[in-house]
């Protein structure tokens, strides 16, 4: 863990970068978002506002190719934070740093740090399963297990090795409810999880998700292959879910990220462009590629 | 015109031709095989033929044909001929005769006819002339014969049941205990342990048995003196012959039978066929023993090939690192399923039953030798064979099911903190469980038909026991074993009666299909069980 003195000095030196960014001529935000909406907030919110995950300075290559380049940005707990930008520019990627899933990727090169919760997430000692149970993920498209949806929610707890019967019901069940799903399917728990409707499926992975009780939630353009209300859901369950979690989202939809993401990171080409406080950029950016991007005039 | 061939309407026709003429030459293939199999059990007329030099004939008729007359003048009378079954083939040298129908004078059917199947000589057809008991008549005449037949047959057929109970189980068991005996004394001689009081108890134990022995041999003696009723039985052309009745298997007067009973026969000839042993060089007879040897080898196979098979396919596709090496094993993997099956049949007898074989034998058994226990063909050894035959199958199989599940569902497992090993084991088999089944289904179908490597590995004409049996260890894998697919082969091709065994060529043919069917649909059930636990997406 990182001493409280330690991060309050990079809160500080986030700030200044911040407001240094606004006349920079590196062309890249990076830091803690900028002090305007946090102020807004009052000063009790403030001392809450410590971060869960930063990152350093963060480069990731694919074989020769710079895929993700300088990034630093701290995200905040219990926030939910939104990366956006165009097809291309790194979002996934550097969401999928954040459990390590490039791991899997052929010729994937990263240097940089990234802390979560104050652990080093590339030191080799960490066992990187460990570090996947603190970190869950939900993915674009649905992908529940061909099991039973009981038995999709008590996945990961049977992973970490919980044997008894009565307490994974209860965790299946606290999970369905903190998915908004257990209405739905309380009487169906040993049908396949397959006959669920897209967006019951979507909410499935999140149920399962969060069973192992992670304390980041990532999820990668979680609602892309869902209709309107079962986006809706969705984005109703996210408000609720970070009262306990803290939510990285990455999506391409400029509406989504306005509505539920406090904070917002928009990278272009492997760059960190802007990251502030999502009423802030929406409203305001300060700089001229978010503005065009978010305007809609590229991307 | 152009329009019409654009339209694609001459391919749609073209193509569900092509998928109508297979599946008119399948199902006329199984038709021709169940009329030919089926109808043989049928019992058909004795027909009582006299012909126009005086000579008489009976028997049943099997076939009839065209004379081919070559030179004969356009509009010339046809000609034809019937081939007939007579039967005795103890007292005539053959079984069938050829007649021309011109020289017929009178065909009748008597109802007093009789046919009797006998455990030897095949067929008996005639008139019962006399029921003896020992030198005593006991009925005489075919209809107070047939009477005298009927009341004391049971108790002969259950005597000779008992003279083979003994014979095979009661005798069998002892001289299995004496052979046992008699290798662990070889195996202490081996050891120059002659003189150890081990020995001595063997050797005790040994005329211990021989004394049991004398017993089932005077009870034997005494059972075959208690069976002296016999029959006589006159057959045309003025022969008689004088049967005992422990030979008679069945006898029956098919002329005087209705359709009821003669429907009750047709189906205890067929449970005689499935559940029986085979008689007469298997010309007669049950398939019993090859249909279990059939099975056991497919379910032997089976039992080597899955474990075999999946773990390759997983570490293809799952481990290895994907590149040139690896697309050089698929392809060799691919084209191992293109060799010959008696390839494999030749790489059987070289690897698994010299080598392997050869050398369990010295190692385990070397109290037996020269004579091989494993280092021979066996049930094991050709169920080993055929595994490797049909490993490609399963590895390609599973290959593809590997293949098509989602990475979404790796990532997702992983994602959870689920190691590798957890994600595959899981998540990957179970979904890929269908695949695998699929692959089985097709490996047990190419195992179940396949023949010639058996030949040369463990598949005989004749087995005299199987490799399941009452003895320890029960389980005999290095026993030789019938297979259905052989019989057919033996029968059709090897028999010296071609005639008597072709109906037992179709019907063993409807059997084996049998067979395969019965074991596909039960991977197929297993299959759709599975499959029906985790519907299909709904999206």
């Amino acid at each position: 863990m990182a001493t409280r003195a330690e991060m309050a000095v990079e809160e500080q030196r986030g700030e200044v970068s911040v407001r240094a960014s606004g006349e920079s001529q590196r062309g890249y935000n990076r830091g803690v978002p900028g002090d305007t909406g946090v102020q807004g907030q009052g000063g009790e919110a403030r001392t809450r506002m410590e971060p869960m995950i930063e990152i350093r300075k963060l480069n990731l290559k694919y074989g020769e190719k710079l895929a993700l380049e300088d990034i630093s940005l701290d995200i905040l707990k219990h926030q939910v934070t939104a990366f956006i930008g165009p097809s291309g520019c790194g979002k996934t990627t550097l969401l999928r740093c954040l459990n390590r899933l490039n791991d899997l990727v052929d010729g994937v090169t990263i240097t940089g740090t990234i802390r979560i919760g104050g652990t080093d997430i590339n030191d080799p000692n960490l066992e990187i399963t460990e570090l996947r149970k603190r970190v869950g993920m939900v993915f674009q498209k649905s992908n529940p297990f061909p099991k039973t949806i009981y038995d999709n929610v008590a996945y990961g707890p049977r992973i970490q090795g919980l044997p008894r019967r009565s307490a994974m019901d209860e965790i299946v069940e606290r999970s369905l409810r903190s998915a908004a799903l257990w209405d739905e399917v309380r009487d169906r728990l040993q049908e396949s999880a397959l006959s669920l409707s897209g967006g019951q499926q979507q909410r499935l992975c999140i149920a399962r998700a969060i069973a192992v009780e992670p304390d980041v939630l990532l999820m990668d353009e979680p609602c892309s292959a869902l209709d309107p209300i079962a986006t809706a859901k969705i984005e109703e369950l996210m408000a609720d879910l970070k009262k306990q979690y803290t939510i990285v989202i990455v999506t391409h939809n400029m509406q989504q990220a306005a509505r539920v993401s406090d904070y917002t990171a928009f990278l272009y080409l492997g760059t960190l462009i802007e990251y502030d406080l999502t009423k802030q950029i929406f409203v305001n950016p300060s700089k001229k590629q978010t503005e065009d991007y978010i305007t809609g005039r590229f991307g | 015109m152009k329009r019409f061939w654009k339209s694609g309407d001459p391919f749609i026709w073209l193509s569900g031709g092509a998928l109508a003429f297979s599946l008119i030459m399948v199902a006329g293939l199984v038709i021709l095989v169940l009329m030919n199999g089926l109808g043989s059990f049928w019992p058909s007329p004795i027909a009582r033929l006299t012909l126009a030099d005086g000579k008489e004939l009976m028997g049943q008729v099997a076939q009839r044909e065209k004379i081919p007359q070559p030179g004969a003048p356009p509009g010339a009378a046809q000609r034809y001929r019937i081939q007939v079954r007579v039967g005795n083939r103890d007292l005539y040298g053959a079984d069938f005769v050829w007649v021309e129908e011109v020289n017929i004078v009178r065909r009748d059917f008597p109802a007093e006819a009789v046919l009797i199947e006998r455990q030897e000589w095949g067929n008996l057809y005639g008139f019962i002339k006399e029921v003896r008991d020992g030198d005593r008549v006991v009925a005489r005449g075919p209809v107070d014969g047939w009477k005298g037949l009927q009341a004391s047959l049971p108790g002969a057929t259950s005597t000779s049941k008992d003279i083979r109970r003994v014979e095979k189980k009661d005798i069998g068991a002892i001289n299995y205990a004496q052979e046992q005996i008699r290798l662990r004394m070889k195996k202490l001689g081996m050891r120059d342990r002659e003189a150890s009081p081990e020995m001595a108890q063997l050797q005790q134990e040994l005329e211990t048995l021989a004394a049991m022995y004398r017993v089932q041999e005077a009870r034997l003696a005494e059972l075959r003196q208690s069976s002296v009723q016999s029959l006589v039985v006159s057959a045309a052309g003025d022969k008689e012959k004088e049967l005992s009745l422990a030979q008679i298997v069945r006898a029956y007067q098919p002329n005087a039978m209705g359709l009821w009973a003669k429907s009750g026969l047709y189906l205890s000839k067929i449970w005689e066929f499935v559940a029986g042993e085979p008689r007469e060089s298997n010309t007669e007879g049950g398939v019993f023993p090859a249909i279990f040897g059939t099975v056991m080898m497919v379910m032997i196979m089976s039992l080597v090939v899955t474990p075999l098979g999946v773990l390759a396919a997983f570490y293809l596709r799952e481990y290895a690192k994907q590149g040139a090496f690896v697309s050089t094993v698929r392809i060799a993997v691919n084209n191992l399923a293109g060799v010959p099956s008696i390839v494999f049949g030749v790489f059987g007898v070289g690897f698994f039953i010299y080598l392997v074989g050869g050398s369990i034998d010295r190692l385990f058994y070397p109290e037996v030798l020269p004579t091989p226990t494993f280092g021979t063909g066996g049930i094991l050894w050709a169920s080993l064979t055929l595994a490797l035959l049909t490993v490609p199958v399963v590895i390609v199989a599973t290959e593809e099911g590997l293949a098509a599940i989602p990475g979404g569902m790796r990532e997702a497992s992983l994602a959870l903190g689920a190691t590798k090993f957890e994600t595959t084991w899981r998540v990957v088999l179970p979904a890929v469980m269908p695949s695998i089944l699929t692959g089985l289904i097709l490996a047990m179908a190419r195992a179940a038909g396949e023949v010639a490597p058996l030949m040369i590995t463990g598949v005989v004409k004749l087995a005299p026991s199987l490799p399941i049996d009452g003895f320890w260890p029960f389980l005999h894998l290095e026993r030789k074993f019938m297979h259905l697919g052989f019989h057919i082969y033996d029968v059709g091709f090897q028999s010296p009666n071609v005639d008597a065994a072709r109906p037992m060529v179709y019907t063993t043919a409807v059997l084996l299909l049998l067979v395969v069917l019965v074991l596909n649909l039960t991977a197929i059930l297993l299959r759709n069980m599975l499959r029906r636990k985790y519907v299909s997406s709904t999206f």
